[in-house]
């Protein structure tokens, strides 16, 4: 064994620090969370079952007024079409959360965080989990809204795309800020990784147009980018019209919650470095 | 070798000028359990000569202090690891020495003073060297629901193993763990998962090792196995360790130096050995008590008329 040379077994620093390495270690992270998912049925199950029952719900709701009033009969697809794109902020995000959670639950954040694994690298790994997670959740559910109601959410077409995009974003910029809290106030704080999305719910006029908020509110509602998500999927069903400036108004506010929240989840991080909660947390 | 960068031949050629100065006995061979340690004081370094300077030491932390809103965890530490030895740094609870492991780790940032592994300052290139390194804690767990193997190989992959599925046979047999690869970490008993603990530690062949009470709640028997597998990776390897334990026969045994904590302030600093001897004690579970009931100025008093 030789003295201060790098293990056999192990890359020297040059390659630790180059971009394959970054990516087998984002691998790494990503083939550790599938391997919970993998590992429990019931996990996997949950992901499908509130996206299911939402979209259930909403997809007879919009049956029995499709029957009794002409406005939701010439709207087919609105109510349905919302939930499922709702449902896409709320997996991704809880994904990323909940993925972030199982760390502390596991007691194994200690290891991570002293690891060659590096924060960007970390939620890197935990945005792909998000989009992994998602599809678990939705390509099942999407079925049954066709099967069921005869919504195809791909004949959106490119517009489907812009809408996904921009959800996606804004999950992880949030899933960024609730795993940042949590880092910082630990366990206590696991409420808000799982609620936070939810404050958006009427602020983002999920199911009715912008101009139903009181005017002092709506200046907040667009300062959000799933509010022109929201309000593109209105635009296609009931005018049959793609509007492209508002997704691109969404990804332009998308660049700067994004920002944003890397920007919180690397000072909390920072914090919970100088508070010493990184090697007190647990379950 | 082509596979290999700049740094790492950079660091053979220092290595090379390294090995032709030093003297021959101290490159093979465990270490002398007295000669080359480095003695400290609380907040005043009087460290001896770190070889020849040109390799900085595994670990080296100078004036180091952290505080906890008013509180001091660390006190104003001072001392400096030599490589090959093991270093157990003891104390009561909360007289700070998972505060200072996990200031080496990079967990906690230091309020002041300085932390430095392998040379890298710990506040600010902890990912030069955070691949050298490695922690066992009964403490900190793996992922309950992943099996064994899948435990060994993402850890393998975080600290860029090369030829994992190799390296995960050769630690599995070597850790008696091969028939357990496939069960969860979760349904392990107590003693098995110890040894998973310890696999994950040395799977990247760590230099620097640090180990939270690492045979902690582990029956005699693999205590005396788990103590024998660690020694014998620091003799082969070379590596140095810092050791927390409240285990004073481990410490005893194990250990080339101690670190005696008291209120976040150094103690003592010698070697076992030395340490019994001074307080005329017949183990070192004695002189813990005795410097655990005296207080911190009180073993001061204690050591001089020991």
């Amino acid at each position: 064994m030789t003295l201060h040379s790098p293990a056999a077994g192990r890359a020297p620093l040059g390659e630790q620090a180059s971009p394959a390495a970054s990516a087998r270690r984002i691998y790494g992270m990503v083939l550790r969370y599938w391997y919970v998912i993998r590992s429990s049925w019931p996990r996997t199950a949950e992901l499908i079952y509130w996206p299911l029952v939402q979209m259930l719900m909403w997809g007879f709701l919009q049956s029995y007024l499709a029957q009794a009033a002409g406005f939701a009969a010439n709207a087919a697809g609105l109510f349905i079409g919302a939930v499922l794109l709702w449902d896409i902020l709320v997996r991704s995000q809880l994904g990323f959360a909940v993925a972030f959670l199982e760390e502390i639950w596991s007691r194994n954040l200690g290891h991570l965080m002293m690891s060659p694994l590096r924060p960007y690298e970390l939620v890197a790994a935990l945005m792909v989990v998000s989009l992994l997670k998602l599809l678990v959740a939705m390509v099942p559910v999407a079925l049954l809204a066709y099967l069921f109601f005869g919504f195809n959410v791909l004949s959106l077409g490119f517009a489907f795309a812009a809408f996904f995009a921009n959800l996606i974003i804004m999950s992880w910029a949030l899933g960024m800020v609730a795993t940042g809290v949590v880092l910082r106030w630990g366990l206590g704080a696991e409420s808000f990784a799982w609620l936070i999305v939810f404050v958006f719910l009427p602020l983002c006029c999920v199911y009715y147009p912008v101009s139903t908020l009181p005017a002092w509110l709506q200046p907040v509602a667009l300062a959000l980018p799933p509010t022109y998500v929201f309000e593109g999927l209105r635009a296609i069903v009931l005018d049959g019209a793609f509007v492209g400036h508002l997704m691109l108004e969404a990804l332009a506010l998308n660049a700067v919650y994004l920002a944003a929240g890397w920007a919180l989840f690397a000072y909390f991080l920072q914090r919970a470095r100088v508070h010493g909660s990184l090697v007190q947390m647990g379950e | 070798m082509f596979g290999e960068g700049w740094t790492a031949r950079a660091e053979r050629l220092a290595l090379g000028a390294f090995l032709a100065q030093i003297e021959p006995a101290s490159r093979s061979g465990p270490p002398d359990r007295v000669g080359g340690l480095l003695h400290t004081t609380t907040g005043m370094q009087k460290t001896t000569s770190q070889s020849n300077g040109a390799l900085p030491p595994p670990a080296a932390v100078r004036e180091l202090r952290k505080l906890y809103r008013d509180i001091a965890a660390v006190d104003g530490i001072t001392f400096s690891l030599e490589r090959g030895t093991v270093t157990a740094l003891l104390g009561g609870n909360g007289a700070g020495k998972t505060t200072t492991i996990s200031m080496l780790m990079g967990l906690v940032v230091p309020t002041s003073g300085e932390v430095r592994v392998f040379g890298a300052d710990m506040a600010r290139e902890r990912h030069k060297v955070l691949h050298r390194m490695n922690f066992e804690s009964p403490y900190v767990d793996v992922p309950m629901r992943l099996t064994v193997r899948q435990n060994l190989e993402i850890f393998g992959r975080l600290y860029g193993v090369r030829r994992l599925k190799a390296r995960i046979a050769e630690i599995a047999a070597d850790f008696r763990l091969t028939d357990l690869l496939d069960r969860p970490y979760g349904k392990l008993s107590a003693g098995q998962k110890t040894r998973v603990s310890i696999a994950k530690a040395l799977i990247n062949e760590p230099e620097l090792l640090l180990l939270d009470e690492p045979t902690a709640s582990l029956d005699p028997d693999t205590a005396d196995w788990a103590r024998t597998k660690l020694e014998g990776y620091c003799r082969d390897q070379r590596a140095t360790v810092v050791l927390a334990s409240h285990n004073m026969a481990e410490v005893e045994r194990m250990a080339d130096r101690v670190i005696m904590l008291e209120k976040g302030r150094i103690v003592a600093d010698e070697t076992p050995a030395d340490l019994i001897k001074r307080f005329g004690r017949a183990n070192l579970e004695e002189v813990f008590l005795a410097i655990a009931r005296r207080g911190a100025d009180g073993a001061a008093g204690a050591a001089g008329t020991a």
